[in-house]
């Protein structure tokens, strides 16, 4: 698949304050200079730790791709950017820097959704955009989520990679007629004549007081249809290499954002990176149990992870990131170490992403586990509209730390 | 208690869209316009070309063209008859006919080019046909074996041919019209001399994405064809259970598109018409709306039986059969003697054995 950059030490970078800097010495790989030196070529690194460089089949432009669009921070200029490398930004312009390095490097990528063009997007993903590639490119569309999602399609179909924004996750229920039936079919029942390259994307998950409607966790809904892949980011870093990585792949991709992390500022790499769409990412490696979350639930396990570790214990938690397929090499190895599974996640408790995970942690590592799945989810109620009760639907880092104490005793 | 000012009606509002001038006389618009729209052909009933009319100036057609349109809409009939047979042989699991509806889908395609490309419903292998796929080509797909081009995954007519330009065939009503709006765009960024052509019946000018899909055509500047086979019925409801509107035509001017009702059984006229609209869409780049109007001949599909909703049929199957003694007349103009004992032991026969005597027949 697409080349992988993975290094393991970013993956610490994960909480919102930029307080852990890269440390470069643990990674398997040549230092950064050498790599700017290099003009059309990727660093593989496999997850047994083995290095291989490929080349890139469409030869990069300058390796600094750092354009105007995204306001690199006035404070970094003064202070940082001599000692560390790589630039901060928040985690929806990391999307919209990975969107546009794709948009420079293929002219068939296009943007299309509501307000996308000069209203830059109801999150600020794409603006700018329309601006610099016109509005053709940056498609404003009309509200009819199920029709430009079926005009994605066939744009799709006939060599245009777009890429359709869902204003919320939740409009998208309007679109899954296009989506199910002919987004995940077409390339299978044309006998593989047509592909449909497209990626859908938008925030979803439970905000601050959004109300039902604009809370739902459509990844449950989703996970079913046969034909499309599905990944969560959940950081700056996995934000941008998800965004080129689903941009680049010929199958529907839809990628899960969340609405509480836009606002996320992490130090990424100035050098061009994809993230592989089936990996999951390694958080916090431990002994005593294996914590598997994604998107925001990750903060909330991380949280927790602070208290359980003044506790004595050792969790090791993964971002599962890639939600259709899991990634069951990460997630085996993990367990087979700890023996033990913490699954939390958003997603209501009938019929979720976690539903479906203990479904295929019991039927391929049965052998392995000392203690039943433990998969704390969000209830079976519509989210509500008051804080209180809105933050009581939502799995509490508490409510971790005592699953994982009853898990280990 | 109104000021007489003259000046007031001569006010226009400056409204996005252009210029709204005033009016103080309460008018709403009807729901209807007094008349229908007509219907544009070129052909008489008896196939005569009607003196005087409008086939569109520079479109001769050449002899080579006529002969295959008229060709490839037999050969259409034909290939429908016989499949549809082999689905009620049990040889295969379902079929769609095009009964009635061939000159629309030959015509049109004959108008076209073949980079032109084309999102059909289900009910226009006429293109395909037209285009270069072989009888053999369909079977294969009627039958999902492996020189299917669908690798058997589809159940039948459900056709597609990248080779041809002609996009799979997906079972959801008017899904393909936004894919339609879509493969425009890529045209557009690509500025092809070409233009895409898709299909809905009636029935599919009802579902959310006919109105989504004319609105983003119309507002995205797209070149697309948007034909609209209106043969009278969804399966077993009647047009005027769909819409209230005078048919599909007047809806094109809802969205700002340009529109036109052609008799879709006047392959000349349909040929014409749809020649027109793909010059339009593309030198222009604007969407394009035809209604063909035509009838469904056969059933909806082999699934259904529309004997159910045509009152004739169901009609004479519950009418009573002819009785017994109709046997025995009109063989003479009077019953000789040898046919009278005949009827009389019949009779006999069956008093005795009623069980073994067919109930709807009376005696």
């Amino acid at each position: 698949m697409a080349a992988i950059f993975q290094g393991i030490g970013a993956a610490t970078a994960l909480s919102p304050t930029p307080s852990n800097c890269f440390d470069s010495k643990k990674l398997p790989l040549p230092s950064r200079r050498s790599l700017s030196g290099r003009k059309a070529s990727f660093v593989v690194v496999r997850s047994d730790g083995s290095t291989n460089f490929g080349s890139g089949s469409r030869s990069q432009k300058a390796q600094k791709l750092i354009t105007n669009a995204v306001a690199t921070k006035p404070d970094s200029a003064a202070s940082t950017s001599a000692s560390k490398p790589g630039h901060e930004l928040l985690l929806f312009e990391a999307l919209r820097e990975g969107l546009e390095e794709e948009m420079d490097r293929d002219p068939n990528v296009c943007v299309m959704g509501e307000d996308v063009g000069h209203y830059g997007g109801s999150y600020k993903v794409t603006r700018g955009l329309a601006t610099k590639y016109g509005d053709l490119r940056v498609l404003d569309t009309p509200i009819a989520e199920n029709s430009f999602t079926g005009m994605g399609i066939g744009a799709a179909m006939t060599g245009l990679r777009p890429i359709v924004e869902g204003m919320n996750m939740g409009f998208l229920l309007l679109a899954f007629n296009q989506i199910s039936n002919n987004c995940g079919m077409l390339h299978y029942t044309s006998g593989g004549q047509f592909k449909i390259p497209i990626v859908i994307r938008g925030p979803g998950g439970v905000g601050r007081q959004l109300g039902a409607e604009h809370s739902q966790r459509l990844e449950s809904y989703f996970q079913s249809i046969p034909g499309i892949q599905m990944v969560a980011c959940s950081t700056p870093y996995n934000a941008k290499g998800l965004m080129k990585a689903a941009i680049r792949s010929d199958n529907p991709v839809i990628l899960f954002e969340h609405v509480l992390l836009y606002n996320l500022k992490e130090r990424i790499p100035d050098e061009e990176y994809i993230c592989n769409l089936e990996e999951a990412e390694m958080v916090r490696p431990g002994e005593h149990v294996t914590i598997l979350t994604y998107s925001r639930m990750r903060y909330h396990v991380m949280q927790a992870a602070k208290t359980l570790v003044n506790k004595g214990y050792d969790p090791e938690v993964i971002d599962i990131r890639s939600l259709k397929p899991f990634d069951l090499h990460t997630i085996g190895n993990s367990i087979k170490k700890t023996h033990r599974v913490l699954i939390v996640e958003e997603c209501m408790r009938t019929g979720g992403i976690g539903a479906s995970l203990t479904a295929a942690i019991t039927e391929n590592f049965h052998d392995y586990l000392d203690a039943p799945i433990v998969c704390l989810s969000s209830q079976d109620v519509p989210t509500p509209y008051a804080g209180t009760l809105e933050e009581w639907t939502v799995v509490q880092p508490a409510q971790i730390v005592t699953a994982v104490e009853q898990l280990c005793q | 208690m109104a000021f007489a000012s003259d000046s007031d009606d001569e006010q226009a509002l400056d409204f996005p869209g252009g210029m709204v001038s005033y009016t103080s006389e309460m008018r709403f618009i009807s729901e209807s316009q007094e008349k229908r729209i007509p219907c544009y052909r070129v052909l008489d009933d008896n196939g005569e070309i009607i003196n005087g009319s409008d086939l569109e100036p520079g479109t001769s057609v050449s002899k080579e063209v006529a002969v295959k349109m008229y060709n490839d809409m037999v050969t259409l009939q034909m290939m429908d008859n016989i499949f549809y047979e082999a689905q009620r042989q049990g040889r295969i699991s379902f079929y769609l006919t095009s009964m009635g509806e061939e000159a629309i889908s030959i015509a049109s395609a004959a108008a076209l080019s073949t980079e032109d490309y084309i999102l059909p419903q289900y009910r226009e292998p006429g293109v395909l046909l037209w285009r270069g796929f072989t009888i053999q080509e369909f079977a294969n797909q009627l039958f999902g074996n492996k020189a299917d081009y669908g690798k058997g995954r589809q159940m039948p007519i459900h056709y597609g041919s990248n080779k041809l330009n002609y996009i799979t065939i997906s079972s959801p009503i008017a899904t393909q019209l936004p894919q339609a709006v879509g493969v425009a765009y890529s045209l557009k960024m690509d500025k092809k001399d070409a233009c895409v052509v898709t299909y809905t019946g009636d029935g599919g000018t009802s579902e959310g994405d006919f109105h989504a899909a004319l609105n983003f055509a119309a507002v995205t500047d797209a070149p697309v064809v948007f034909i609209c086979r209106n043969n009278g019925w969804a399966i077993s409801t009647n047009v005027s259970e769909q819409f209230r509107s005078d048919g599909v035509v007047v809806k094109g001017q809802a969205y700002g598109v340009r529109s036109i009702r052609v008799d879709g059984n006047d392959a000349l006229a349909v040929y014409s018409a749809i020649h027109s609209a793909r010059k339009m869409a593309i030198s222009e780049q604007r969407p394009v709306l035809v209604e063909a109007l035509t009838y469904r001949v056969g059933h909806h599909s082999t699934s259904d039986d529309s004997t159910n909703y045509c009152k004739a049929i169901q009609a004479a199957e519950k009418t009573e059969k002819p009785p017994v003694s109709d046997l025995f007349s009109d063989v003479y103009d009077v019953p000789p003697s040898n046919l009278r004992e005949q009827e009389n032991q019949l009779r006999e026969t069956i008093n005795k054995y009623p069980q073994d005597y067919p109930s709807d027949v009376p005696v």
